[in-house]
This record gives structure tokens, C-alpha cells and sequence, in this order.
């Protein structure tokens, strides 16, 4: 019985690798081998190169990496001072402030994309970095999984700094931001993730080389005039998702934990 | 004066979230009733006008049946294999390491990468699933071609590319579960399955409310393999409710229609809303 379900298991793991795995294959073998296994086929990289060459990826990437770094950091200061309010604070209105703010964990910014556009559209910022990253800069789940954190925090702590003279914003650096450090890495990995994946508000958003994320990118070339060179694209497909891919194979452990302790709320 | 403090620490997020979540609902339910602006000209008030176009737009009836039936599909399927798989995971069994990444994997993966590697995958002649049915002697044949099958074949790569990620919630809540209880049932004689019936199963409940809502509201989010593989075809047998609404608002540029599809979405969404407050309420007498 135990044996069955191991082999159950098993089973179903490699049906689950099994389409990246081909994935693999089409990429790392010429052309000619794509869709063909044999045990003798050479290896190359030369689909990644003559992905990379068609198409302006390093670009690319360093739009995607600039419009994840800034939207993280914007996130870590907005939802830490928000956070801190809703935990630490009495003021007229709060808890009606509260369910406005978890409004957004139901309708996300991914769903009110027309409006969002027009809005976008009246300030004149379409088509650039800020403008993908802007709708998502507060974000109602970052404020709740921080709130929870620095509610748990003793309120002696908070106390005792004060009492030595510090002020609001120094209670918050020094005694509340450390002791949610696992929070802040279980939220920045889920945050990352997200936003390097992101593909309809971009391509909503975006329309040229300098602004467009690897998601976006990936998109338009693949849709291009590539005909369908299924080497090329696969190649261009895993590299895209590669600095992802590469950082969960590597720190595995904590990515799973990290998804774990954001979703337990 | 804490209580200024506190708005003023609330304020950044206040003002984003005012300007991109409140607004355009506000937005949104405003321009259902007015016809798409022209060159400058304010919209003029329509009343049920763009109501009554969806009422008679065949593709939105199409659409919204294809988003239930999608729903339908991927929720109960990918919420079966995520406990399935945490179980699995978090059992003494050979090589579960190995077996969390397999199933985890996916979920790293952008969506629209996900979506090309099933593209190849389903590739008539040359994809995988070809090659396996070929080599079963069965007739060629395009999965997503065709208006039959293109639905599941869409709703298989939802199912691939979420059920890890739900396994992650059911993983913490199994290993929440005392051992104690596992060590009592064994005790009491009662077999694997029925300690899984009688006591995991009703342990599991408040996540399994918890990951079937967001499967629900993703279900209606996320539709970006959608734009890679099949552009809604064929003839409309892919369209989900969001996808229309982007050819609406970004192909025929038609946003005041685009506003009264969304407000159907939305509507659905805060029924899921409801949903969970309801569930939220549930699990504090709970516990």
C-alpha cells in the first residue's frame, strides 16, 4: 500500500517536471533535435544566443529588475508606516480605514485596467517604468501581514523606547521594523515573484523597447516574426524566467517557507 | 496628537490606494452609464445603454460561461491535487524534497512563460502530447485548435501552475496539526483513510474556504495564458471575462462598454468578497 502511493507520487512529480523538462530539452539541443530524443544529441547554448541577439532582452531585464526593485521598496515603506498605524495607533476612524484597505485584497489592480489606464493616461506617465508599478505601490497585503506582525510585538518594547526619548518613527526602526525581518523577506520574495511575472497590466501599459518588461518582451518576440523556431523561443522562454528559477532551485527552503508564512494569516 | 500621527503614517498608502483601487471602481460604475468619449468631448449619459449592448453581445454570454465553466473546473481540481500533494509531502515518503520542488516549480514560473512551454507542449505534429498520443497509435489531432477540447487544454495550465502553489497553505496547516492526534487514531485502531476523513479533512477546512476563494478570484484575474495561447479562439471558445474586457477596452478601445463588462467582474468578485468575510466570521467562532 505505502509502496503503491510512492510510486503514486512519484508518478505524478515527474508528469509535473515532465513539460519544463521538455522544455529543457528543446532548448539546450539544436534544432534538429527539438522535438527528437536521442541520447546522442549535442548540447548548445546556441538558441539562447540567437534568442539574446534578436531581440533587446538585456533591456529588458533591466527594465523588469528596475520595476521590481522599485515597486518592493515603495511597498516596504508605504505598508510599514500603514501597518504601524493600524497596530499602534487610535484614531478617529481606523477601523473603517482598515476595510477600505482590504477592498483591495478582492478587486486588484489587475482587474480595473481600463480605468487605471485613463488615470494613468491624465497624469502622462503611459508607457514608463513608474507607470507599471504605480497601481500596486500600496498593497493591502502587505499592510495586513505587517499589521499582524507588529501587533504580536510586546508593548513594553515600545514603552521602554520611549521612554528613553525616541519618537514614532525611531520606536518603528529600531524595535518594530528588526523583529519582523522574517516578514519582511517572506513578503519581498512573494512581491518579487509577482511583479517579475506580471504580463496584462505591462502590455497594457507599455509600448516600447525602453519601458517594457522580460514578460512583455518575451511576448512580442515570441508573437513576432520568429515563424515558429520553437529552439529560439523555448530558449528565450527559460531565460526569462531564469533569475527566478535559478533563486528558488538555490534557496529553496526559504522560498517555501516564505510562501508559507505569507499565506498564514 | 497620536491621532494625527497616525493618519499621517496611513496617508501614502491612502492617497495610492484612493487613486487606484477606490477611485476606479467609482470610476468604473460612473462610466458604465456614459458612451465612450470622443475626440475630446465629454461622455454623454446613456443610462442602461452599454446594459443593454452586453445583454444582446454574444461573446460576452460566451465569455462568462467559458469563465464559470473554467472556475468550475480549475478549483475543485487544483484544491484535490494540493492536498493530495502535501500530504504526500509531508509524509515520511522517499524523496518528498524532490517531490515538493517538482510541484512547487510552476508556481515560480511567470504565467506567460508557463503559457509558451504549453504551447509547445500541445503543438500539433511536434508537441509532447503528439508524441505520446502518436506513439499510442491515436489520430493527430489540434488540442488547442479545436473548440472542443481548447477550454480544458487552458484550464490544464491553470491547473499546473496553481495547484503547487495551494499545496504551500496546505502544508503549513498539516503541519499545524498536533502528531499527537495521528499517534491517538493509530492507537484506537482506525485506518489512514478514515483519521484522514474524520480528522484532517475537517482540520483543513478553514484553508481549504481560504485557498478556494483565491482560487475563485484568480480564476477571474488571470488571464495571461490566454493572450499567449489561443487569443480567446477558437471562436471564442477561450475568451474569460477578463480577456474580453481587455479586447474591448485595448482592441476596439470602446471603454465605456469595457466599464460596463467590468462591473459585471466586479460584481463577482465581491460576491467572493462576501464569501470570505462570511468564512473569516465562521473560522473566529471556530477557534
Amino acid at each position: 500500500m505505502r509502496r503503491l502511493e510512492t510510486f503514486a507520487a512519484w508518478t505524478l512529480g515527474i508528469l509535473w517536471i515532465l513539460p519544463l523538462l521538455y522544455a529543457f530539452w528543446t532548448a539546450f539541443h539544436p534544432p534538429a533535435f527539438s522535438t527528437r530524443f536521442a541520447l546522442d544529441a549535442p548540447l548548445t547554448l546556441d538558441n539562447f544566443r540567437r534568442a539574446w541577439e534578436a531581440a533587446p532582452f538585456a533591456r529588458y531585464f533591466l527594465n523588469s529588475f528596475l520595476l521590481v526593485t522599485m515597486v518592493l521598496a515603495a511597498q516596504l515603506v508605504l505598508c510599514t508606516l500603514a501597518a504601524y498605524a493600524f497596530a499602534r495607533f487610535e484614531f478617529p476612524g481606523r477601523d473603517v480605514a482598515f476595510l477600505l484597505v482590504l477592498v483591495q485584497l478582492m478587486i486588484m489592480p489587475d482587474v480595473l485596467i481600463v480605468e487605471n489606464y485613463a488615470t494613468l493616461g491624465r497624469l502622462g506617465i503611459l508607457d514608463s517604468i513608474p507607470a507599471i508599478g504605480l497601481p500596486y505601490m500600496a498593497s493591502a497585503f502587505g499592510i495586513f501581514l505587517l499589521r499582524q506582525t507588529f501587533k504580536t510585538v510586546p508593548r513594553e518594547l515600545d514603552e521602554a523606547a520611549r521612554v528613553e526619548g525616541a519618537g514614532p518613527l525611531q520606536v518603528l526602526w529600531k524595535v518594530y521594523v528588526p523583529l519582523a525581518r522574517p516578514v519582511y523577506l517572506a513578503y519581498g520574495l512573494v512581491s518579487v515573484s509577482y511583479h517579475w511575472n506580471n504580463f496584462l497590466w505591462p502590455l497594457i501599459v507599455t509600448s516600447s523597447v525602453t519601458s517594457r518588461p522580460v514578460t512583455v518582451g518575451l511576448q512580442v518576440f515570441s508573437s513576432g516574426d520568429q515563424g515558429i523556431d520553437w529552439s529560439v523561443i523555448t530558449a528565450a522562454t527559460l531565460m526569462t524566467s531564469g533569475p527566478l528559477l535559478a533563486g528558488f532551485l538555490i534557496f529553496q527552503r526559504q522560498f517555501v517557507q516564505s510562501f508559507m508564512r505569507a499565506g498564514i494569516r | 496628537m497620536r491621532a494625527v500621527h497616525g493618519w499621517l503614517l496611513l496617508l501614502p498608502s491612502a492617497v495610492l490606494l484612493g487613486v487606484f483601487t477606490h477611485w476606479p471602481v467609482l470610476g468604473t460604475i460612473w462610466a458604465s452609464f456614459h458612451a465612450t468619449p470622443r475626440a475630446g468631448r465629454p461622455a454623454a449619459f446613456v443610462g442602461l445603454e452599454n446594459y443593454a449592448v452586453m445583454a444582446a453581445d454574444e461573446v460576452f454570454w460566451k465569455s462568462l460561461a467559458n469563465n464559470l465553466w473554467y472556475a468550475l473546473a480549475t478549483v475543485p481540481v487544483s484544491i484535490a491535487l494540493a492536498i493530495l500533494m502535501a500530504l504526500w509531502v509531508n509524509s515520511a515518503m522517499r524523496g518528498r524534497t524532490w517531490l515538493r520542488m517538482a510541484f512547487f516549480t510552476p508556481t515560480v514560473l511567470p504565467m506567460i512563460a508557463v503559457a509558451n512551454i504549453w504551447l509547445f507542449f500541445y503543438t500539433p505534429q511536434y508537441g509532447l502530447l503528439e508524441q505520446l498520443t502518436g506513439a499510442l497509435g491515436l489520430a493527430s489531432r489540434n488540442w488547442l485548435g479545436d473548440p472542443s477540447t481548447a477550454l480544458a487544454c487552458v484550464s490544464v495550465v491553470a491547473i499546473w501552475k496553481e495547484a503547487g502553489f495551494f499545496m504551500i497553505f496546505y502544508l503549513a496547516a498539516l503541519q499545524s496539526i498536533p502528531p499527537s492526534l495521528a499517534e491517538a487514531a493509530a492507537l484506537e485502531g482506525a485506518s489512514r483513510g478514515y483519521y484522514f476523513r474524520r480528522v484532517v479533512f475537517p482540520l483543513l477546512m478553514p484553508t481549504t474556504l481560504f485557498v478556494m476563494v483565491n482560487a475563485v478570484i484568480n480564476s477571474f484575474r488571470l488571464v495571461d495564458h490566454i493572450v499567449v495561447m489561443t487569443r480567446g479562439g477558437p471562436n471564442n471558445a477561450t475568451s474569460l471575462l477578463l480577456y474580453h474586457i481587455y479586447n474591448v477596452g485595448f482592441s476596439y478601445w470602446d471603454t465605456g462598454y469595457a466599464a460596463a463588462l467590468t462591473v459585471v467582474l466586479l460584481a463577482i468578485l465581491g460576491l467572493a468578497a462576501a464569501g470570505q468575510f462570511a468564512l473569516l466570521d465562521r473560522k473566529v467562532h471556530y477557534q
